[in-house]
């Protein structure tokens, strides 16, 4: 891989005294839909944590489109896990999108009638334009994380980080969410999506990364995503194919 | 204006200045940390007291700011070794604010300084500290002060409105948009000591605690927009002010005990009778089906 997107080598990291991740190398491909996978406490919001510079790495260092991250932070769109916020925050939908456009707004200024336009019209693409104006806290799990998708829309990144924005989601948020990283990679955008289903990784990502405390495979789903590499990534005690 | 009158508007400038500073406090979850500030501010104090050897304002809002710095910087890190926050909170505000009895009790000795002042507060003297200032002409230091003080937490606020909303809803969205994260909250907590200090000589410590806490949980049961939680909790910090006082008048007590006690009862309503998550409001609306 020559025009790698992003390049990580050697990252280690850990909290306290325990090591969650070490000895990370991979690059990614422009234009790819990676789906990191693997079991509970593998290290997967952990690794896009510290790629972001969110979480500090004991070693190892990151690139993005050739450059350190600190260059390029306007060209990464980042949506956390739709858990780690307080729903209860006392604002609309259309004003959380909003803020995914605060870093272009620049100290000192307040979003313009423009910029709400621009909220409008993701959240519109994210099919929630009826609920611009609710309070986030009257909105259900799957909408909340569509609003979230838009957030992360409207920054009109070229490399999108997503932590399980499928987790606890309904069916139509699904389809909405995954044909939007269609048209998103359509685009020419790069999207790694951390990901919990073990059975739709096939039909939903080109790229998988197979996470437990280090890269255990990563490549093309359709060579890299095999029993033999999954079990080697869960262990002995996975649950596979059917079991839900 | 009467001796009454100052004493109110005194005591209104507290309730709107800590009413604004609480919305924040409150929607970032460090209610603690403006009751430990609140305390160790008096540290600051008495440092800016023992370094200046006089009742200044600019030295002790300084003073005010630095404590309220080393305070929030203490915490962090021991949440960093691991230690948990409401813990780490506990250990470092009593640790300072002793430190600060301590110095009052032994070198400030006489002076302007006590600990019942620092804990309660005297606002029945504010009158008496005048400054002449031009054309408002003779005002009560305190007042003057706060009155200041409330300027710069409106222009704060405003101008770094946007900065605090997003660090306070969604902190990791902030960093990864290249926010400050870190330095925005030291900020805040510059802020908050700010508001703290200014506030301290008119109500002390622990009515301090109750304005800047309590007026804005209650905004936060009528309101889902951040702006009118604003305007809101202001608000009810101005009116405990105002019932406050009539309360201490009528009933012959103390005034910034009445105040506190205020806050507390306009809590108690809100809390029955708010529309959205009031309990009455539970019952008689039937659940809404999600």
């Amino acid at each position: 891989m020559t025009n790698s997107i992003i390049k990580v080598e050697g990252l280690a990291v850990a909290y306290q005294k325990n090591t969650v991740l070490s000895d990370v190398n991979f690059e990614v491909k422009p234009g790819s839909l990676t789906g990191i996978v693997g079991p509970n406490g593998a290290g997967k919001s952990t690794l896009i944590k510290t790629m972001l510079g969110l979480h500090p790495a004991l070693s190892g260092s990151v690139y993005f489109f050739g450059s350190p991250l600190s260059k390029v932070k306007s060209r990464i769109g980042y949506v956390p896990q739709r858990g780690s916020v307080d729903w209860d925050f006392p604002t609309d939908a259309l004003d959380i999108v909003t803020m995914g456009l605060y870093g272009q707004i620049g100290w000192l200024k307040r979003p313009t009638r423009l910029h709400k336009e621009q909220a409008f019209n993701a959240l519109k693409k994210m099919g929630m334009e009826d609920y611009a104006h609710k309070q986030i806290s009257q909105l259900s799990g799957g909408q909340q994380q569509r609003v979230f998708l838009a957030r992360a829309l409207v920054q009109d990144a070229d490399l999108y980080f997503m932590d399980e924005p499928l987790a606890g989601v309904d069916a139509a948020t699904e389809r909405a969410i995954m044909a939007i990283l269609k048209e998103l990679i359509a685009d020419g955008k790069t999207v790694m999506v951390v990901h919990h289903d073990l059975q739709t990784v096939a039909n939903y990502f080109d790229h998988v990364l197979l996470l437990n405390h280090t890269v255990i495979k990563h490549g093309e789903t359709s060579k890299v995503f095999t029993k033999e590499n999954i079990v080697q990534t869960y262990g002995g005690n996975m649950r596979w194919m059917g079991d839900e | 204006m009467t001796y009454s009158a100052w004493i109110i508007l005194t005591a209104s400038l507290v309730g709107l200045s800590c009413g604004i500073m609480g919305v924040f406090l409150i929607l970032r979850k460090q209610a603690m940390m403006a009751d430990a500030i609140s305390h160790t501010v008096l540290l600051g104090i008495v440092i800016a007291f023992l370094v200046t050897n006089q009742v200044s304002g600019v030295a002790m809002l300084i003073g005010g700011i630095l404590a309220g710095l080393l305070t929030a910087f203490l915490v962090q890190s021991l949440q960093s070794l691991n230690i948990q926050h409401d813990a780490g909170i506990g250990i470092v505000f009593t640790t300072l604010f002793a430190i600060g009895v301590i110095l009052i009790a032994t070198s400030v000795g006489n002076a302007h300084l006590d600990v019942q002042h620092a804990l309660m507060g005297e606002i029945t003297f504010i009158p008496f500290h005048v400054i002449t200032l031009p054309i408002l002409g003779e005002i009560p230091q305190a007042t003057a002060f706060l009155f200041v003080v409330l300027l710069i937490i409106v222009l704060f606020i405003t101008a770094f409105y946007k900065e605090w909303k997003i660090t306070t809803f969604d902190p990791a969205l902030a960093a990864s948009l290249g926010m400050p994260v870190l330095f925005l909250h030291y900020l805040f907590m510059s802020l908050v000591s700010v508001t703290t200090v200014a506030s301290f000589d008119a109500v002390g410590a622990i009515m301090v605690v109750a304005m800047l806490i309590t007026p804005a949980a209650s905004a936060y049961l009528w309101t889902d927009r951040l702006a009118k939680m604003f305007i809101l909790s202001g608000s009810f910090g101005v009116l405990s002010a105002v019932l406050g006082y009539y309360l201490a008048f009528w009933i012959d007590t103390s005034i910034s005990g009445s105040m506190a006690f205020m806050t507390g009862l306009i809590f108690l309503i809100s809390f029955i009778f708010s529309p959205t998550h009031g309990l009455m409001a539970k019952y008689i609306r039937p659940k809404q089906a999600m």
